[in-house]
Parts: structure tokens; C-alpha cells; sequence
């Protein structure tokens, strides 16, 4: 692996067969990782690797490959336990994504947590995944959601959190970095002054976890929740983190086999976790890519990619306004708590028009409301568009970026014809 | 870059045509793009013979969108419910005259469909709308 410190992103580059695509002339300038990441070789390979070779289902072959895969898979669990930092990989239930594992914990132990009257605390800005299961559990339930806000600078206001927390909520639901518009949470902080309150705590790691080391000791939180497919791994592979007292706690999500000790017609007695949260045959490549992914990311080191993103956050937030004067960017101004993540509109072209010019570049940018139509509401803006970087970003990605956005600005401010 | 968004197109979204409202409508309607958060609210006077008199849109969204619409406005202004019933997707493609990518079709489509919505019921539509 061509990997120097710190982090080169040319030579990250030549780990990604997608670079070697020609986009009309030009390397693609990809700047949507907030939505998924591109996937090394090595994680392509991993996976080739399983199915191509020891194919066997998890858990259940008394064969070779059979143990291979079970090995692999729970090499895999090991990979992610180590990587955030928890005690014990059996704390760690494989889901397919981020929303998976939400979804598991309102379903699992909301459900039986949760009753009339109690309340549910997230914020604002929250990924769409992590409000409507909380809308459904609470409208289930009876019971109140409660927001934090977020002021004009993009941080949640903290005083309002406080105030929220003297409701005394039995969980408080809250992303570690904003999709949306890139702030980096005080999550420690937060985490503690709402145990202080009494409530359990839900971590949304999604857009944390690729892009910084992350600890769930250190955050002291009671669930955290990623997907693999935004950190160089593949879609259908993600985990939930939780403090193994409360897993053992809740009851299956899903029912089938794997989460089973015995089965009888009328009952049945249930697997140990973390197999009890894990019904059916679960992806075993994607799995064991994001393990490969996990390898990767190590070797780089996480302290080199957020060194990395937050030096381009500086230099996006230094050229950007001057070199676009009619840019507007949302959410904080300061590289010191934005993960790298741009979030913008231009005075007179709708986003939209904005990504399908910029495709015309070969770069790519997200468009819309980012499954954060709360926080649209609150930025007053139907739609952005939204740039985000990872570690095969390089400022030479966000001058073609700025190039390209005068462009836009020129064709729409161009006087019309009569 | 600019051979995409041709001249006659950012014309439509800077200046649409009959961008308003009609102070009292036969039929009305909103159509909106979750996806984008485009919309426009469409509205229609028909006479009593059938004949779209009157026609004027608000909206706000996407360069293609909103041309769109004032294209559409256009075409249909004037004509009987029983003609515009067999505008389909390929008419309004014929009038934005540029290449539409399939993840901007539901931008270039949303006129067309507020129309069928709001004439739903007066006229049985015979254009191809769906995606072929």
C-alpha cells in the first residue's frame, strides 16, 4: 500500500481503481463521501476473496471453509470492536447500516423503555435516520420528542439542551457530526450532562466514525451506531455498539435463525448477544470488507485523516467565499469543530442545476436536502448542495471545485437576451 | 459546461412566462418533488367549452423545472383540454431540447404531472407520462 505520513492523497489515490476511470478527459473529483465513500482495492479484494473462495455460510459448516468464513466474519466483529474502542466484540451486533441499528435500539429496547410520558431528546439537525424512528416510537407510545436547537452558526445551542434535560428524558438521541452542514458536536459533554440528567444516550456515528478516531469509553455513551459503506467499506455492512448490560437487557429485533438456542412450536429460548440480534444469514462479504476497510483506515492512522479533512476545511473555507462571491455556506466557520463537509447555495442557481453543471466537470457534489429536512427548514433553504471530502481529497478537488462554481455563477447571472 | 443549459432556458427560469396567479381559477393545483423540493402550484382557467383560456404557475425549484413549466404554461394556453390530453413526456423533452439526465426527469416532469393532476378529473389523459 502506497500510504506515507501524513496522509498523501495522491498516493491514497492509487489504491482506488476508480481513478483509473477517464470522466471525459478528467479524474473524477468525488466529493460526496458524507453520502458513501469510494472502496479501495483492498476491501473489493477481501470480498472477492470470501465469495470466490470460501463461500460458506457463518457459524454452521463443520468443513473447512466453513470455519474459514466464521473466522472471517468474526474477525470482522473484532476489527469494528477494536476500531471504536469498545471493551468486548461481543458489544458488537452487525447490522446492514446506521438506520438498521437505530431502528434495532427503538425497536428493542424503546419499546420496552419507553412509555406515556416519557421523553425522547435528539436535535434539529439530525439525519432522517435518526428522527423518524423516534417519531414512531414516541407516537407509539404516547410519549414526547424533544429538540434541541441550532443557531445560525450551525451549533446546537447548548442552554436549550440544559433546559431540555431538567424534562429528565430516558434517552438522548444525537448525531456526532451534522451530515448536513458538517458540525463537529461536543459529544463527550454532552454525553455526560445528560447521564448527570439521567438518560441513556444514543451516539449517531455515521459521519464521525470514518473520519476521526473514536473511543466509546472515552465518549461514555450508551449506544453508537455507524455503517461501514461511508469509512471504504461496502453497503450492507454497519454495526451497533452497546454497553453489554442493555443488550442483554432487550429483546430480539428480528426473529429467525442464528438468534436462537432452542426452538420449540410455542417458544423458544434465545441465542447469546450478540447472535440474538442477528436473524438470518447476515452479509458475510460485506462484513469482511469492512474489516479490510478497517485495516486500512488503521494503517493511515484516524488522527492523519481528520488532520488531513480539517486542513481542506480551511483552505474550502478560505477560498470558497472569494473566489464565489455569491456563495452563502452554512454552518460553522471554523475548521476547529467542521468535519469536511461544505454545505452551500449560490445566489442564483438552484442546487440542483448546480450538481448537474459540476457533473459536466466530472465532479460530484450531493444536492437536496440531505435526509435533513429539519435542519433545511431551520437554514431556510429547500435545497443545498453540499461538498464533502474524504482521504483521497486533495485542494486540487476544491479548486477545480471553485473553478467550476464561477462557471455556474457566470451562466446564471448571464443578462438575458432581449 | 454551457452548451447544457441553453440561452432559451435560463431566458424561461430568469423571466418564466404567465408566473402568477389568476384571481379566480377553474382548477388549481400544487405538485411538488420531495426528492428536490421543487414545486409549483399550477392554475387553470377553462372555459365552458372545454378551452384552457387561462393559465398561470408560481414555483420555485431548479433551472429545469421552472422552464419547464413556463414552457408548458405556453404550450397549452389557448388550447382544449381534449388536444392537451395527449401531451406525454416526450413533448416536454421536445420543448426543454436539451439531454436530461435520469436523475433530473422528475425536475423536467413536474409541470406535466401538476397538469394531469389538476385536469384529472375533466378529461381522460392519452400522453405518456410514465417512464417507458
Amino acid at each position: 500500500m502506497a500510504i506515507v505520513r501524513p496522509l498523501d492523497p495522491v498516493a491514497v489515490r492509487a489504491d482506488f481503481a476508480i481513478f483509473e476511470r477517464d470522466f471525459n478527459g478528467r479524474r473524477l473529483a468525488y466529493l460526496d463521501s458524507a453520502a458513501t465513500s469510494l472502496k479501495p482495492r483492498v476491501v473489493t479484494d477481501a470480498m472477492a476473496e470470501y465469495l470466490n473462495r470460501y463461500s460458506a455460510n457463518v457459524h454452521r459448516g463443520i468443513y473447512q471453509i466453513g470455519e474459514e468464513a466464521t473466522a472471517a466474519y468474526e474477525g470482522a466483529r473484532a476489527k469494528i470492536a477494536a476500531f471504536i474502542g469498545a471493551s468486548d466484540p461481543r458489544e458488537i451486533v452487525m447490522v446492514r447500516n446506521a438506520t438498521e441499528a437505530i431502528n434495532l435500539v427503538a425497536y428493542a429496547w424503546g419499546r420496552r423503555n419507553i412509555g406515556t410520558a416519557d421523553t425522547i431528546v435528539v436535535t434539529e439537525m439530525e439525519h432522517h435516520s435518526n428522527l423518524i424512528p423516534w417519531q414512531m416510537l414516541t407516537q407509539e407510545k404516547d410519549a414526547d420528542l424533544e429538540f434541541v436547537p441550532f443557531d445560525d452558526d450551525g451549533r446546537l445551542i447548548q442552554d436549550s439542551f440544559d433546559v431540555l434535560l431538567r424534562t429528565r428524558p430516558k434517552l438522548v438521541a444525537f448525531t456526532a457530526v451534522s451530515n448536513g452542514i458538517g458540525t463537529i458536536n461536543p459529544v463527550a459533554d454532552m454525553v455526560a450532562r445528560a447521564h448527570d440528567a439521567g438518560a441513556l444516550v444514543l451516539i449517531d456515528g455515521a459521519q464521525a466514525t470514518p473520519h476521526e478516531p473514536v473511543n466509546v469509553q472515552e465518549l461514555d455513551c450508551d449506544f453508537f451506531v455507524f455503517s461501514g459503506h461511508k469509512m471504504l467499506g461496502p453497503p450492507g455492512s454497519g454495526a451497533l455498539w452497546a454497553r453489554r448490560e442493555l443488550l442483554e437487557e432487550m429483546p430480539p429485533f428480528m426473529g429467525g435463525g442464528e438468534m436462537i438456542r432452542e426452538v420449540h412450536l410455542r417458544h423458544t429460548t434465545y441465542n447469546e448477544v450478540p447472535f440474538k440480534f442477528e436473524a438470518g444469514t447476515p452479509d458475510v462479504s460485506a462484513a469482511i470488507g469492512l474489516g479490510a476497510a478497517i485495516d486500512y483506515l488503521t494503517d493511515i492512522g484516524l488522527e492523519h485523516v481528520r488532520a488531513h479533512e480539517r486542513e481542506l476545511v480551511e483552505y474550502a473555507l478560505d477560498i470558497l467565499p472569494r473566489e464565489v462571491p455569491s456563495i452563502r455556506i452554512h454552518g460553522p466557520l471554523s475548521a476547529s469543530d467542521r468535519a469536511g463537509i461544505i454545505t452551500f447555495n449560490l445566489a442564483d442557481a438552484h442546487p440542483h442545476d448546480v450538481a448537474t453543471l459540476l457533473d459536466r466537470e466530472a465532479i460530484a457534489v450531493r444536492a437536496g436536502h440531505h435526509c435533513t429536512m429539519p435542519l433545511h427548514q431551520r437554514l431556510g433553504e429547500e435545497a443545498s448542495a453540499r461538498a464533502s471530502f474524504y482521504v483521497y481529497t486533495d485542494r486540487d478537488d476544491i479548486d477545480r471545485l471553485a473553478e467550476a462554481l464561477q462557471k455556474v455563477e457566470r451562466l446564471f447571472a448571464r443578462p438575458a437576451p432581449h | 459546461m454551457d452548451d447544457l443549459y441553453k440561452d432559451e432556458i435560463l431566458e424561461h427560469y430568469r423571466n418564466p412566462h404567465n408566473f402568477g396567479t389568476l384571481e379566480a381559477p377553474t382548477t388549481a393545483k400544487e405538485g411538488a418533488n420531495p426528492l428536490c423540493g421543487d414545486r409549483i402550484t399550477l392554475m387553470l382557467g377553462i372555459g365552458d367549452d372545454g378551452t384552457v383560456n387561462d393559465v398561470a404557475f408560481t414555483g420555485r425549484g431548479c433551472a429545469i423545472s421552472q422552464a419547464s413549466a413556463s414552457m408548458l404554461t405556453d404550450e397549452i394556453k389557448g388550447k382544449p383540454l381534449s388536444e392537451i390530453a395527449h401531451l406525454g413526456r416526450q413533448d416536454v423533452l421536445d420543448n426543454l431540447g436539451i439531454e436530461i439526465s435520469p436523475a433530473r426527469m422528475k425536475c423536467a416532469m413536474l409541470s406535466l404531472e401538476t397538469l394531469r393532476a389538476a385536469v384529472g378529473d375533466r378529461v381522460e389523459w392519452t400522453g405518456q407520462t410514465d417512464e417507458v
